[in-house]
């Protein structure tokens, strides 16, 4: 089947060499900077709080939105944490997840916005959603690294790429999904278009928007193991060495970390989504 | 006063609309041009004016148009052709900003499906339209509870709609609209959704709502009764064309055609038709001065044996033959030669009562307006009216009807003398037929 040479590794080497590094590399170093200093900053919080502190708020946090079962849960997931000793590790997978969420969202809401309002917005964010969906991560992971240079910052965006998504989708979905009437109501009553998106399309998108949220921050965490092989520290590290010394018991004590952060932070958004009056009249 | 005008709205759903206009002014139908060209004809050539606390339905089957003409008049749905004019201006040049401002002020909407926010109590959606409008919270708060007051929901301020029945979020329909204090409801079905025995109700608490605010509604339906009941007038639509418009009464007795005489001939009549729609004009009466020979004439003529005795159109009372004989002697009337024992009633009065009315008097009714006699109504005319002999009448025969007036609801004279035959002599009746 080799009828035609096509170098296509070497022109996307020399288009990053030649031309996209010398002429972007500044900027996307500028973008950085910021992601940079949240991280650090954030990182620096979860680390200078006591673990007794946190996991307490963590736990009276879940025993109010989701009972005691969420609670005690919480409380004998962190003590394990406490236990293998990976407190410090999981703070660092938590503020990585946390921040890269943050901009997922940031970014991702009002993109589905967007494209639930303009049939134009629609059809560009599609297909580039669907292209960063399905690309495989270890991809985009390489020229994240050529731009960022290896550490938090490339494992933030690389994580930022992977889960924004969702967000965006499900935004999109609950916006559209609001009743055909309520808008017509809302315009009927003369809203401008801000009151309608913040006084009924918003509210009314909410679940979805928040099952967009949960998704997001669910996938984020997935990205733990990939981002700690562009320089992430954290629990994905514990397991990639773990791979690294085809050491068993190491893996799964970092897995299980991974496996604790995600049910918390699952049960916590999920949470987040259902509230609200549950007598809502969904016609 | 005129305050809402629609003239020659058109709304065609489809790219090139002026060629779907001139097809339906060829004489077109919808269908035909849905096949040829693929566009809907939504409204065509809608032409009406609504008065001043007018309550004007537009009534139709579904996909007659009729929800589509509604959203024309708010520009919910942007009018192909021509203007609408509310309170002097034309909404449909106005840009974005001051159409907002006069759905804002003016124009209330009630959905037939109720649209209340589902998040929002129902006094935060009573308060939508003030809240948008930048009203401070208090103030409000105020006018959305009077609001609510008025619809006879006090006490439900911070219940979530879906904790409501369906009658009780109409309610909550109606005072979002009521809130905003504005002039024009716009009612889309808001009763349909409604099982019958509270859409009843719902019916007439509009009604006493209307009568204290004096609002301009206009209410769509595809229920004829519920037009009947509510509508001042009433625009019937048939595939986006108004085919008739015209107070109830006239929409029954003198349907436009054969789409609308066969909707008006399940309607109970006897709820519709007025003592004025039935009665026929007094003609053959007999003038006080005249004196009783005269009036023993007119009854020999007319083949009646009572007669109706005015004096300058002031009823005075009814002369029978059994005492006009006697008092021919004295040559002129006197006050105890007429019998004061016959109903009389109001020409507003509905066919329902005048039935009972008929049913316990052997004389006719007299229709009367202070002391001045409007007509006479005789047993054959209700039988014949609820009969709905009328309705049969060609659209080339209304003319005639036209001629006769307030009388225009009479029976056609052998239609009456059948009538009488039958049921109507044995109650005595039968003097003040011609």
């Amino acid at each position: 089947m080799h009828y035609v040479d096509l170098p296509l590794r070497a022109w996307t080497n020399q288009f990053f060499d030649d031309y996209f590094i010398p002429r972007f590399g500044a900027f996307f170093e500028a973008l950085g900077r910021p992601i940079e200093s949240l991280l650090t900053f954030l990182e620096w919080m979860l680390s200078t709080v006591p673990a007794e502190v946190l996991a307490a708020v963590l736990v009276i946090v879940a025993w109010r939105l989701r009972g005691i079962g969420l609670a005690l849960f919480t409380l004998i997931g962190l003590l394990y944490i406490g236990s293998v000793d990976l407190w410090a590790e999981a703070m660092r997978t938590l503020s990585i997840v946390l921040v890269a969420a943050l901009f997922s969202l940031l970014i991702g809401i009002p993109l589905g916005i967007l494209s639930a309002k303009s049939e134009m917005a629609s059809r560009i964010v599609r297909p580039i959603l669907d292209f960063m969906q399905t690309l495989p991560s270890f991809v985009y992971l390489i020229p994240t690294i050529l731009l960022f240079g290896i550490g938090g910052v490339a494992a933030t965006i690389a994580t930022f790429v992977f889960a924004t998504p969702p967000v965006v989708r499900l935004t999109d979905l609950g916006i559209r999904q609001v009743p055909r009437d309520l808008v017509e109501a809302a315009e009927a009553f003369g809203s401008t278009r801000w009151q309608m998106l913040s006084k009924v399309e918003l509210p009314m998108a909410r679940p979805s928007i928040m099952a967009g949220v949960n998704q997001t921050i669910m996938l984020a965490l997935s990205m733990a193991v990939i981002a700690a092989m562009i320089g992430a520290e954290g629990l994905g590290k514990i397991v990639i060495s773990g791979i690294s010394r085809v050491d068993v018991g190491l893996g799964l004590t970092g897995g299980l970390g991974i496996v604790v952060l995600a049910i918390i932070l699952d049960r916590l958004t999920e949470s987040l989504a259902r509230e609200g009056k549950s007598n809502v009249n969904t016609e | 006063m005129a305050k809402v005008e629609v003239r020659h709205v058109s709304k065609i759903f489809g790219d090139r609309p002026e060629v779907a206009l001139k097809m339906m002014q060829d004489g077109a139908d919808k269908e035909t041009i849905f096949r040829e060209t693929g566009m809907t004809v939504g409204v065509y050539d809608a032409n009406f004016t609504i008065e001043e606390g007018e309550i004007f339905v537009i009534m139709g089957l579904s996909g007659s148009g009729k929800s589509t003409l509604l959203r024309l008049i708010n520009r919910l749905i942007e009018p192909t052709f021509g203007e609408v004019i509310i309170d002097g201006r034309d909404i449909v040049r106005m840009k974005p900003r001051e159409l907002r401002e006069v759905r804002r002020k003016k124009l209330g909407m009630v959905f037939q499906h109720f649209a209340l926010f589902p998040r929002r109590t129902v006094l935060d959606n009573v308060a939508y339209g003030l809240e948008i409008r930048g009203v401070p919270q208090k103030e409000r708060a105020q006018k959305a509870l009077e609001a609510i007051h008025m619809v006879g929901l006090a006490g439900y301020e911070s219940s979530y709609p879906g904790e409501l029945s369906g009658g009780m979020q109409q309610r909550v329909g109606l005072a979002r609209a009521l809130a905003g204090d504005v002039d024009i409801l716009l009612m889309d079905e808001a009763f349909s959704a409604l099982d019958p025995l509270i859409r009843g109700e719902m019916q007439e608490e509009l009604l006493n709502l209307q009568a204290q605010m004096k609002k301009t509604i206009v209410f769509i339906t595809h229920d004829l009764d519920e037009a009947l009941k509510l509508g001042d007038r009433i625009a019937i639509m048939k595939d986006g064309r108004i085919v008739q418009i015209g107070t109830p009464q006239t929409i029954v007795s003198q349907p436009a055609d054969t789409y609308v005489a066969q909707f008006v001939e399940k309607v109970d009549r006897s709820k519709v038709l007025l003592a004025r729609d039935v009665m026929k004009r007094p003609d053959v009466v007999a003038q006080w001065k005249d004196g009783p020979r005269m009036a023993i004439r007119k009854m020999e003529e007319a083949g009646i044996s009572s007669i109706f005795v005015v004096d300058r159109g002031h009823l005075k009372g009814l002369l029978t033959i059994e005492r006009a004989i006697p008092a021919t002697k004295r040559g002129a009337f006197q006050e105890e030669d007429l019998e004061q024992d016959f109903p009389r009633t109001s020409p507003e009065t509905p066919l329902t009562e005048l039935m009972e009315i008929a049913a316990e008097t052997r004389y006719p009714i007299a229709v009367v307006e202070g002391e001045k006699l409007l007509g006479i109504i005789v047993r054959v005319l209700i039988l014949s009216a609820l009969l709905g002999q009328q309705g049969e009448v060609a659209p080339s025969d209304r003319s005639r009807h036209d001629h006769e007036g307030a009388g225009g609801m009479s029976a056609e004279p052998s239609a009456a003398l059948d009538a009488v035959d039958g049921g109507a002599s044995e109650g005595g009746a039968p003097h003040a037929l011609r």
